[in-house]
């Protein structure tokens, strides 16, 4: 038997730690890489990826959990589920369009979410982790919030539990008045679907348990700028200057 | 829950500053374990926190928001979180969560003790 020394590309993978295949990698800004029938790339190419300290509003970790109980699953089926079904759990009026490759480490997916007024609110998110028992997605800018959201199951008391956590700060002013004014419940409601959605799938009744923390009630005024990127503001100035877009396509044949 | 992998030992090393030694694994079940950490850490009006992440050997994005958490309490108490050890691999993580932008990344434990008694 004789020993080999091993070649540098392989010694650096030997060093490199067991979680550097579970994270993005880093790029200064979003990229797209194929745009889905019916999807809107007007609030993601190009933008930057935002955590909660890049954000105005008040800081909130909102935790969102549903026991899988008498469920044969283990964590690491759950989140396999969870990846690949991502978006059958949403409720009606938002969708997501998955990336060609799945929930990957730094894929980006676009969103269509739905705004008072009938107005489509086109966004998206990139997979900033994703492990065999959790995944975790981050914003852009001009998202109406500016956090990460972790999807993860474990086991407690003899049964799986599945769990979706969200550390953010509303994106910018407009946000944060969106938010206290009826978005906050918006969005718990839309967790609490997905996880009950989840659980229904698997056979799990179980009700879905909410805990809200305001992990800092100050706002960060020297981020009131962000609304310039503001997705909401943009999308809906897209559809009114549809028919313009039209006008000049039609021009140009 | 699995028991957390990770030990955080307290050293003070002024009447101002504190380093904490992390080993071991950052994860979720690491909050109690960084949160007494903290607590030792501060005590005695301590105003400049350190942690050496020259032993980190795992960390998830669930370990990522326990340090945005710590960051809010540590600024809460008008501290300063300073942090020094980070591999290449631990600094891209910290530039893509942009953590970078609130945590003050230093390359040695003299430079970050340095900076966290002025």
């Amino acid at each position: 038997m004789t020993e080999q020394t091993p070649q540098p590309e392989e010694r650096k993978e030997t060093t490199e730690p067991r979680d550097a295949v579970y994270w993005a990698r880093y790029a200064e800004t979003l990229k797209v890489s194929g745009v889905a029938e019916g999807a809107t790339n007007i609030n993601v190419e190009g933008r930057r990826a935002v955590g909660p300290l890049q954000g105005f509003g008040k800081m909130w970790q909102k935790t969102y959990r549903v026991r899988l109980g008498g469920v044969d699953a283990s964590p690491a089926e759950v989140i396999q589920t969870w990846k690949e079904n991502y978006k059958d759990f949403w409720p009606e009026g938002n969708v997501f369009y998955a990336p060609l490759a799945g929930i990957t480490p730094g894929e980006v997916a676009l969103i269509s979410g739905s705004l008072p007024g009938g107005v489509k609110l086109s966004t998206g998110v990139m997979v900033l982790y994703a492990d065999d028992e959790s995944f975790t997605l981050m914003t852009p800018q001009g998202h109406p919030f500016s956090g990460w959201i972790t999807f993860s199951s474990f086991e407690e008391d003899g049964a799986t539990i599945a769990q979706a956590q969200v550390l953010m700060r509303a994106n910018d002013p407009l946000y944060e008045v969106g938010l206290r004014m009826g978005g906050h419940k918006m969005e718990d409601e839309m967790w609490q679907k997905t996880l009950a959605n989840l659980a229904v799938h698997f056979g799990a009744r179980d009700p879905v348990e909410t805990n809200l923390v305001c992990v800092d009630p100050k706002l960060q005024w020297r981020h009131y700028r962000n609304v310039w990127h503001n997705a909401g503001i943009r999308s809906a100035l897209h559809m009114v200057t549809a028919p313009l877009r039209w006008r000049r396509d039609r021009a140009a044949r | 829950m699995p028991q957390a992998q990770i030990t955080m030992d307290v050293r003070r090393v002024s009447d101002k500053v504190s380093v904490v030694d992390v080993k071991g694994e950052l994860t979720a079940f690491a909050e109690g374990v960084l949160m007494d950490a903290y607590g030792q850490a501060s005590e005695g009006g301590v105003r400049g926190i350190v942690m050496n992440f020259e032993g980190l050997e795992y960390m998830n994005s669930s370990g990522i928001g326990l340090l945005v958490t710590l960051l809010i309490r540590v600024n809460r108490e008008k501290q300063r979180l300073l942090i020094f050890g980070l591999s290449d691999h631990y600094q891209s993580i910290f530039q893509i969560t942009r953590l970078d932008d609130a945590i003050a990344i230093h390359d040695s434990e003299e430079e970050a003790v340095k900076a966290a008694s002025t």
